[in-house]
């Protein structure tokens, strides 16, 4: 078990400095550079783009350029070329916007997709499991921009929920307790548009999965002792056909930065997407790369986590 | 032995032959799939459009004119006719109506839809097209040579080629083109018959170069490791947003970022299938690696590629969807769904048919490529097959 834990942690920290070399190879060798952004703008004379690119070592080698931005990156002074402001402090702040986001998401999805796939795997060719796998097929093709859209055409006409920003503006001398109201009311759109797309996958997979044990011998042995249905799919079946999606746990963290980039500009939303959005339109490459290596951070150390749960979960992996 | 005994003999050892040709077969089953057969035929008659839509709106003198401008005539809901007396004869929408109204800007949104279902065709195939070429490639590289290792030799000239490569790109001509011509020489040095003389003896001081290193599948699994990484989108946009905007480069990044699934499929299936007669058969018969691979592997191979490139076309073309809906898509006078739609949120209270319209084809396209995805999972498994 040690050796096992030792050997994939050497293996991640591996592969997540070659992850730091592609994303800065991959940014750098991009045609452009970023003291070229806004060559209208009078206030770029050469004289500045040259002590802009002599302050953040763009003058050096591209080797000497990796040194010096992981080095500021490990140490916790990397700086955003847009506004000068050091850049953890910024992208933690907009982390705490996206992650209440990403929390009720995650919590909607699970919630809703577990009872529709067991479901539809319990009557498996019914009009409710026909009925569900088309919407789901629907779910998972719809463009997340256009659903947006008729969510707020129809919301906005009907209940008057907000879609716009975080919260309320001018909402300084209220009660807690209304702002947190008028927080979630801001949340429900997008968490729900950001649960749609995993709703769909999840009770997909869910009902694979269910489906799968259900032909299993020891479901029919249990049924032909005529123990009663709710005993049979619940007890016996549903309990192994989690076994699989306990490690899933782990692989739902990079959702946390890669999938919101479209919903978090549709609703103005503060977060770590939009972050990511606006940093590539102003060429701010430490905020890119800053971002891109935490992803990569998050997928391993998502897969590590799914490992280990299942390692746990799964009594027949030994290792 | 008499001609009719074996004859008989011949009759008897025989395989019965199935009834069904697989083709026949592979129609039965899907016939029975309504939802796939339907994701067919919107299929076909998407690809007929597109074509048609390449027709009419190209050329000098297109027929449905995405990009004529009349703006006495912006914001017309669909199905309105045209205001005969303030147009010029060849400015009117052929069709006589505006079928989906128009734009902002008094454009055909039917011409510029028509225009923009061959953007999304092509996206979809050519990308797909690249990322399923470069997952087979890297999966049965993986899956077939994987065993192998790499010798210090190759790792070395791969340095060579790549630091010459890297030091042209960077400005530094004479260095680069050093090494170019020294890493070639060398590669030609050990192709040479004379190299592979050699090779067999090497002197001991240079014995260290046949030194083995990492195995072939340990290299590309990490690789692929290293590319899943990435948040796809992310790094699709960033990489986009770097590039001058062209739809070819939205193609080739997306394709270069989507093979990892294939790749992996690929190895899995090569590497089960080595294990099977038929290729130890092959091998036997002195058939060539390049040879049992194409003609035997990669068509046995090839079923749940399929399949995951058909929902990869869906998923390419939503992407590129959301790339020209965040504005990095296909520039602008150039006109595809994603953008149509883009331009249409301004308006979406006043003209919700420019959002509507573009909106649900993409929805109609990527669902009848996603279903048809699905119905060819379904089909291509063997154990939903009718024993026959």
């Amino acid at each position: 078990m040690i050796a096992f834990i030792g050997r994939s942690v050497i293996q991640k920290i591996v592969t997540l400095f070659f992850v730091s070399v592609v994303s800065f190879v991959i940014i750098h060798i991009a045609p452009g550079e970023p003291s070229q952004v806004d060559p209208l703008n009078p206030k770029f004379t050469p004289e500045m783009v040259e002590r802009f690119r002599q302050a953040f070592h763009l003058d050096r080698p591209l080797y000497v350029q990796y040194a010096y931005f992981y080095r500021d990156l490990l140490s916790g002074r990397t700086v955003s070329w847009k506004d000068n402001q050091p850049a953890l402090p910024k992208i933690w702040e907009r982390f705490l916007n996206s992650l209440p986001l990403f929390i009720v998401g995650t919590l909607i999805t699970w919630t809703i997709s577990f009872p529709v796939g067991i479901r539809s795997a319990i009557h498996r060719g019914g009009l409710y499991d026909r009925s569900s796998t088309f919407v789901s097929y629907v779910l998972i093709s719809i463009p997340g921009f256009f659903f947006a859209y008729i969510l707020i055409i129809f919301v906005v006409n009907q209940f008057q929920v907000p879609v716009i920003g975080m919260e309320t503006f001018g909402l300084g001398g209220t009660s807690w307790l209304f702002r947190v109201n008028d927080r979630l009311w801001h949340m429900l759109l997008p968490s729900i548009l950001g649960a749609t797309g995993g709703i769909a996958v999840l009770s997909r997979y869910v009902r694979s999965q269910m489906l799968e044990v259900e032909n299993q011998d020891y479901v029919r042995t249990a049924r032909a002792k005529g123990l009663p249905w709710e005993m049979v799919h619940y007890k016996h079946a549903l309990r192994n056909a989690l076994l699989p999606f306990v490690t899933m746990f782990g692989l739902i963290l990079p959702g946390l930065i890669g999938g919101s980039v479209i919903i978090e500009s549709i609703f103005s939303w503060p977060g770590l997407g939009r972050m990511a959005y606006e940093a590539i339109l102003a060429r701010d490459y430490p905020v890119i790369l800053t971002i891109n290596f935490m992803a990569a951070v998050l997928v391993l150390i998502g897969t590590f986590v799914s490992d280990m749960l299942y390692v746990i979960v799964d009594p027949r992996i030994r290792l | 032995m008499s001609p009719e005994q074996t004859a008989s003999a011949w009759h008897l050892e025989e395989p019965l032959a199935p009834k069904r040709t697989g083709f026949e077969e592979f129609w039965r089953l899907f016939r029975r799939n309504r939802l796939a057969l339907v994701g067919m035929v919107i299929f076909a008659l998407f690809f007929a459009s597109a074509a048609v839509g390449l027709v009419l709106t190209s050329g000098s003198r297109p027929l449905c004119d995405p990009s004529v401008v009349r703006l006495q005539e912006k914001l017309r809901p669909p199905l309105s006719t045209p205001l005969r007396e303030s147009l010029q004869p060849k400015d009117r929408p052929p069709l006589g109506v505006y079928l989906f109204g128009t734009d902002d800007l008094g454009r055909d949104v039917f011409a510029r839809m028509l225009q923009g279902a061959w953007v999304s065709l092509t996206v979809g195939f050519v990308a797909v097209g690249i990322s399923v070429a470069i997952g087979i490639f890297m999966g049965g590289l993986a899956g077939f040579y994987g065993q192998q290792r790499i010798r210090l030799e190759q790792v070395l000239v791969t340095a060579v080629l790549l630091g010459g490569a890297g030091l042209l790109a960077a400005g530094v001509r004479t260095g680069g083109a050093a090494l170019l011509i020294a890493g070639h020489a060398w590669l030609f040095w050990s192709i040479s018959p004379w190299g592979l003389h050699r090779r067999s003896s090497p002197p001991a001081r240079l014995r260290f170069l046949q030194k083995k290193t990492l195995m072939v599948d340990t290299l590309i699994m990490r690789f692929v490791d290293i590319m899943l990484c990435f948040p796809s989108f992310f790094l699709i946009l960033t990489v986009v947003a770097l590039l001058p905007a062209s739809i070819y480069n939205i193609m080739i990044v997306i394709g270069l970022t989507s093979w990892e699934g294939t790749a992996r499929f690929v190895r899995a299936e090569f590497l089960s299938l080595r294990e099977q007669d038929f290729v130890a058969a092959a091998k036997a018969l002195g058939m060539g690696n390049l040879r049992i691979i194409f003609r035997h592997m990669v068509p046995n191979a090839i079923a749940p590629v399929l399949v995951s490139a058909t929902i990869g076309i869906a998923s390419a073309i939503l992407t590129e969807a959301g790339l020209s809906f965040l504005g990095f898509g296909v520039p602008p006078p150039h006109a595809t769904w994603g953008n149509i739609l883009s331009d249409g949120k301004r308006f979406i209270f006043d003209a919700p048919w420019l959002t509507f319209i573009p909106g649900a084809a993409i929805l109609i396209v990527v669902l009848s490529f996603n279903l048809f995805g699905e119905g060819l999972r379904d089909i291509l498994n063997p154990r939903l097959r009718e024993r026959n």
